[in-house]
């Protein structure tokens, strides 16, 4: 299971205590998302909270200084997810660079396709940090054999044609566009976008490697605010997604 | 005559390319397809060029502007007038080109995004023609100031969605559609009214608006029987300026100047004037020079023309600058009012504001070229859409004249 925060979110300290609450509570990876003004890839809750983020003045270096901090405390893998132009303008060389010493060990750039990807791949390649290419259900299998073998880790299934955010269910078509995933590359497969429930998540994660979520923890915080306890109870919240997951692998 | 080509995967020198979610590869692949097979097709374009005429009521003409050139006393001015192509501004052209393509992709729902509402109306009036569902992105700040245009395309049988995020303008109403289009990809066409998004679109609405300087160069050789010395045209996206440019490009002599919205000072967000400030980036689909700080997040911006209020260029241009084809300057929202008076009254032209900036900087240049000198301002729209803005800012100055009488 890989949850996903937006930096900074809803500030410094609190964000990194909720990293650290949903690392003990059992995430896989962790990935943290880079605040950009222009997010076309993300539905009303991560645009609110980039805002927000960036509102209150977050910069690429609290990024980097919360991975650093996160790594120090845990061995779970940390990833980037940002927008091109958040890289471009770091330089790609100093960014990727920067986020490998602090612990980073993958990146995922949603308007990044792998045709426009080789001079961040070649300098992710230096630094011994992954690319992870999306894959859509529009993608051919021409397509997802190409994203399969670029991609770095694994391949992120974006599970709709859609923006990130929250959904009342899955596609229909969701298990067998992940069929078809599976009989057009070997890599290994998380779901993403829209997934907003435990039960969801035991749906698409019993046919995938994984599962990423990320609106719903962020809707959840935003709910929650001005709890004391906020962080432990993020981590409770992320405990139902595990347990809901663990129940898989006793079923299998 | 000799364009520049992009790349097969649209990159005009380093600038351009595709830079899209996963999701969109596969429409932008098939869009690509479609249009290279439309271009081959003789009946898509006898068909263009037959509603082009019988409907948008092209050519154009190219108005000698006597007046102008006189009260200036330097070069003589033509106006190359889209503001008299049906709805008013060049952005039909575009629009009649890609409706025609997404009825042969067999597309059923048309989204768009606008700025000043000229290419919402352009795209609800072929929408209607056509017979397609249409649903129009605007940001609420521009909304409010154009106010004329979102009723024109409502009554047109357009849906205007309010765009409330960001900064409320174009840039956040191009956002908006991207996502629109993500979700809806499958029956869906994302009709983009400039020269700017990931290819093939800054190639294909230049292709669909070079008609402009196709005709501007063949009248200017008809009645002067020479080329211009200089082209001038305002600069938001760029659709009409590279629509102009595109056929004088490898004409060297001739200059191509850019107009872009000086806003209300040089200062930070205070101004749309992305070639002569800002610096390369990825934004909308594209590699090209962009507003943003340091850390790459977008800059506000501001003009008092929406169509102009925008914190990117066509990638094209970027292109055009880098290799020193084209110059870019800037005008202010004053000067744009002075252009915009100047050219009521000594030619009986309501320019629109975004037009208005390219007439201003034809008084400046015409009288530093001399009498010899022969320019071409490219007049994208007509104003109209501005009356009732410049009417409040008529009042709004009087107001505090008055103010300043009574306390002075």
């Amino acid at each position: 299971m890989i949850p996903y925060v937006t930096a900074g979110f809803p500030d410094d300290g609190t964000c990194f205590s909720i990293l650290r609450e949903m690392a003990q509570a059992g995430a896989d990876l962790i990935e943290i998302g880079i605040p950009f003004s222009d997010p076309i890839a993300d539905g009303a809750v991560i645009q609110q909270t980039s805002q927000w983020a960036l509102e209150r003045g977050v910069r690429l270096k609290d990024v980097f200084a919360l991975a650093g901090r996160l790594s120090e405390h845990t061995r779970i893998p940390i990833v980037l997810m940002g927008y091109y132009n958040s890289l471009l303008q770091y330089g790609l060389d100093k960014f990727v660079h920067r986020a490998s010493l602090d612990g980073v060990r993958g990146l995922i750039v949603p308007d990044l396709p792998p045709e426009e990807a080789e001079d961040l791949r070649a300098v992710g390649e230096k630094h011994s940090v992954g690319l992870v290419h999306l894959c859509a259900p529009t993608s051919s299998p021409e397509r997802i054999r190409l994203l399969g073998e670029k991609t770095s880790g694994f391949l992120y299934l974006v599970s709709v044609t859609g923006v990130t955010g929250i959904r009342e269910r899955l596609p229909q078509e969701l298990p067998e566009f992940i069929r078809r995933v599976r009989k057009n590359t070997s890599s290994p497969i998380c779901v993403g976008f829209g997934i907003s429930s435990p039960k969801q998540a035991q749906e698409a994660a019993s046919a995938a490697d994984g599962v990423i979520i990320g609106s719903a923890f962020l809707r959840f915080i935003l709910e929650h605010s001005r709890e004391k306890d906020l962080p432990q109870r993020v981590g409770t919240f992320l405990g139902g997604f595990r347990q809901a997951l663990d129940e898989i692998r006793v079923l299998q | 005559m000799k364009m520049p080509q992009p790349d097969e995967s649209g990159h005009f020198g380093i600038f351009g390319g595709r830079f899209v979610p996963e999701t969109l590869m596969e429409a932008l692949a098939e869009l690509d397809q479609a249009y290279i097979q439309a271009q081959g097709d003789r009946d898509f374009r006898e068909e263009l060029a037959s509603i082009l005429k019988n409907y948008a009521g092209r050519p154009t003409p190219l108005s000698f502007a006597g007046n102008l050139t006189r009260k200036l006393q330097g070069a003589r001015i033509y106006l190359k007038r889209e503001d008299l192509n049906h709805t008013g501004s060049h952005k039909l052209n575009n629009c009649l080109g890609q409706i025609l393509l997404a009825r042969r992709m067999g597309k059923k729902r048309i989204i768009a995004e606008t700025g000043a509402g000229q290419h919402g109306v352009a795209t609800a009036t072929v929408c209607a023609r056509f017979g397609l569902d249409c649903t129009i992105y605007m940001g609420e700040t521009d909304i409010e100031r154009q106010r004329v245009n979102v009723f024109r395309m409502e009554l047109l049988g357009a849906k205007v969605v309010p765009v409330a995020s960001g900064t409320r303008t174009l840039k956040d109403a191009i956002n908006e559609a991207i996502r629109d289009w993500v979700t809806h990809v499958e029956e869906t066409y994302y009709l983009i009214g400039s020269v700017v998004g990931p290819h093939p679109y800054p190639l294909m609405v230049r292709d669909f608006q070079k008609v402009i300087g196709e005709e501007a160069r063949e009248q200017c050789l008809e009645y002067e029987g020479k080329l211009p010395d200089a082209v001038v045209a305002c600069v938001g996206g760029g659709s009409n300026a590279i629509g102009i440019f595109s056929a004088f490009i490898a004409d060297s002599d001739v200059a191509l100047v850019g107009v872009e919205a000086g806003g209300r000072s040089s200062g930070a967000g205070e101004h749309a004037a992305t070639l002569c400030h800002g610096r390369p980036g990825v934004l909308h689909g594209a590699r090209t020079f962009l507003l943003q700080d340091e850390e790459g997040q977008i800059m506000p911006t501001h003009s008092i023309a929406a169509g102009l209020d925008y914190p990117g260029v066509g990638p094209e241009h970027s292109q055009l600058l880098a290799t020193n084809r084209a110059r870019y300057v800037s005008e202010t929202d004053e000067s744009a009012l002075s252009g915009f008076h100047l050219l009521a009254r000594e030619e009986g032209i309501l320019p629109a504001l975004e037009s208005a900036h390219a007439v201003a900087h034809a008084a400046k240049l015409a009288p530093e070229m001399g009498h010899k000198g022969l320019l071409i301002v490219c007049l994208s729209g007509r104003g109209d859409k501005d009356v009732q803005l410049i009417e409040e800012l008529a009042d709004t100055r009087s107001e505090r004249r008055r103010v300043a009488v009574a306390s002075g």
